[in-house]
């Protein structure tokens, strides 16, 4: 369809993790994570991630995002394979994927001031910013996910859940990124507080253009975010689609499961059919 | 800070001992020997019928200097080596876990005894065999902390944000595991001031006619019908610095975290 490189192309990604090996003249056993898992993600376009717990969604996040040595299989993000690429340059690409975490108070140090913590990819990736400059982008970016300038002077546990998962969000945007990888960036947080930071995402994508490997074990989230849905079970990508039609006409039977699982949550929203559209 | 305020007493005092003392630590008055506390001997004198409280204060200097030393080396090898442990795991981890296992495997009192067999004793050689003793000690704590807080998801986002191993150490894994060193240090040191007054009896630490408190606390036990108040008293700094030490530790800990700065 594109005539350039796709944003990001994972190709037969396979991930095993080895498990301390139970007696001592034996092979440690390994665990397989990923199993041959392949996506393609276009600038601008966003990727929403399903699957219950343990289907390998964090392990996909972290082998996107280079911190994990694959298997076997290959990762490309603005057409570069980052686990061929020297420190230097993957360095270089890191500028252009950011990632949010799940828990906002295991992702924050508690030993740093908020604007060190939001500048931190700054300082790694952008070596020269400094003084007035560095001061104005982190101004810049905290305002953007609707926090204070002034905050950047305070310590992340003067914040609330919601308002640290904001910081977290400014982080990851303080390079302007065309990647964020969101590993359920939303599930750890009160439910009033889920939809604001949802909002919060969707008013970012489109203001900056951004593309999301938006993940999440929470099916009614997804539509909000996403035009794509990908269904992981046990390391494989079993289903894939666009979202309206992945929901209306669910092929893989776990998918089926999936959805009946799911509450009715703003499911008649734009006069839809509900969520449930398993039998 | 009690802590504060105990510990500066006690460096003020060694301080002050090395220009003055109400009498001088050496000179030997056998005819006024094993006197009670008086106005003139505030603690009274020991079996040479030297002063007991100039004998305290110069003491101070011995195990304030020994234990600072040796701790000191204690965390200025064990901290780096446990920290590149957690950062590089694999073999290099293996490498420093054996060492540490090997050093572990003497204890202070033994390696002082190897170090004084080769170099003759001293306070110089009480130094090295307790700071060594203490490398082990630093380098699992430093480990276990750090291996840890490597699995935070902080320390991934530094990693996102393209962060070396050493930079997040730096930035991330110290300052996190500071407060615990602190705590750790302060009851090293403490334990090292308790080490050293163990070696001095022996005779491998502090030579006479030096003072130190575990010197004059064991000359003190052949005579403690006679005059306990020789055992009270060296014991009694030992206890006090000790307690300092440790209430230090505890309000640095306080200090350093920013959770609870604005407690107080
Ligand atoms: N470092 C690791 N070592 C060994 N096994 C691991 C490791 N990390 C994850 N696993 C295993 O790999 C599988 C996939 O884990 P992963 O965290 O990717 O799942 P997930 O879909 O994100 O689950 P959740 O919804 O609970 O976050 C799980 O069975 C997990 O136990
Ligand atoms: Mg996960």
């Amino acid at each position: 369809m594109t005539v350039t490189a796709p944003l990001l192309r994972v190709e037969d990604l396979t991930l095993d993790y080895t498990l301390p090996r139970r007696r001592l003249f034996e092979a440690a056993p390994r665990f397989r994570a990923l199993n041959a898992v392949s996506l393609q993600l276009a600038k601008g376009e966003s990727l929403a991630v399903v699957g219950e717990s343990g289907s390998g969604k964090s392990s996909l996040a972290r082998a996107v995002l280079a911190l994990e040595r694959p298997t076997a299989g290959r990762v490309e993000l603005l057409g570069r394979d980052v686990y061929a690429l020297a420190l230097g340059p993957l360095r270089a690409l890191r500028r252009h994927a950011q990632m949010v975490f799940q828990d906002p108070y295991g992702s924050l140090d508690p030993r740093r001031k908020v604007g060190w913590i939001v500048a931190e990819p700054l300082d790694a990736l952008e070596q020269g910013v400094a003084g007035d400059e560095r001061r104005a982008r982190i101004a810049e970016v905290l305002e953007s996910v609707g926090l204070k300038a002034r905050d950047a002077e305070k310590f992340p546990h003067e914040f609330s859940g919601g308002q640290r998962q904001r910081i977290a969000i400014a982080r990851a945007l303080i390079t302007h990124p065309d990647l964020i990888v969101a590993d359920e960036p939303v599930s750890a947080l009160d439910v009033s507080v889920q939809a604001q930071v949802l909002n919060l995402f969707m008013d970012l994508r489109e203001r900056l253009g951004l593309s999301y490997l938006f993940i999440s074990h929470d099916l009614a989230v997804v539509r909000h975010v996403a035009e794509r849905v990908a269904v992981m079970c046990q390391g494989e990508i079993v289903e894939e689609g666009m979202v309206e039609e992945v929901f209306r006409r669910p092929q893989h039977p776990y998918t089926r499961k999936l959805l009946a699982a799911v509450p009715r949550i703003g499911g008649a929203r734009r006069g839809e059919p509900a969520a449930t559209a398993a039998p | 800070m009690i802590g504060l305020a105990v510990t500066l007493v006690l460096v003020a005092v060694a301080l002050l001992s090395l220009v003055w003392t109400p009498y001088p630590i050496a000179v030997i008055d056998v005819p006024g020997k094993l006197q009670p506390p008086s106005a003139e001997h505030w603690l009274g004198t020991d079996q040479f019928g030297r002063d007991v409280l100039s004998r305290i204060m110069a003491g101070a200097v011995n195990s304030i200097a020994v234990s600072l030393v040796a701790v000191g080396i204690g965390a200025g090898i064990g901290v780096p080596l446990g920290a590149l442990a957690a950062a590089r795991r694999g073999l290099v981890e293996e490498v420093v876990m054996r060492f540490n296992d090997f050093t572990f495997a003497f204890p202070a009192l033994l390696s002082a005894v190897m170090i004084t067999a080769l170099f003759g004793p001293g306070a110089v050689n009480a130094i090295v065999a307790i700071g060594i003793f203490n490398i082990p000690v630093f380098a699992r704590l430093t480990r276990g902390a750090a291996l840890s807080l490597w699995q935070r998801d902080f320390v991934l986002a530094a990693r996102v944000a393209g962060r070396g191993r050493t930079r997040i150490t730096l930035d991330h894994i110290l300052p996190n595991i500071a407060s615990l060193l602190i705590v750790q240090m302060t009851i090293q040191f403490a334990l090292a001031i308790l080490a050293e007054a163990g070696l001095s009896y022996l005779g491998l630490g502090t030579q006479p006619p030096n003072p130190s408190w575990g010197k004059m606390l064991n000359e003190a036990q052949t005579l403690m019908f006679l005059a306990p108040q020789l055992a009270v008293f060296p014991g009694l700094a030992i206890m006090i610095t000790v307690l300092g030490l440790n209430l230090l530790g505890d309000g640095l800990r306080d200090l350093l975290d920013p959770r609870l700065r604005r407690l107080r």
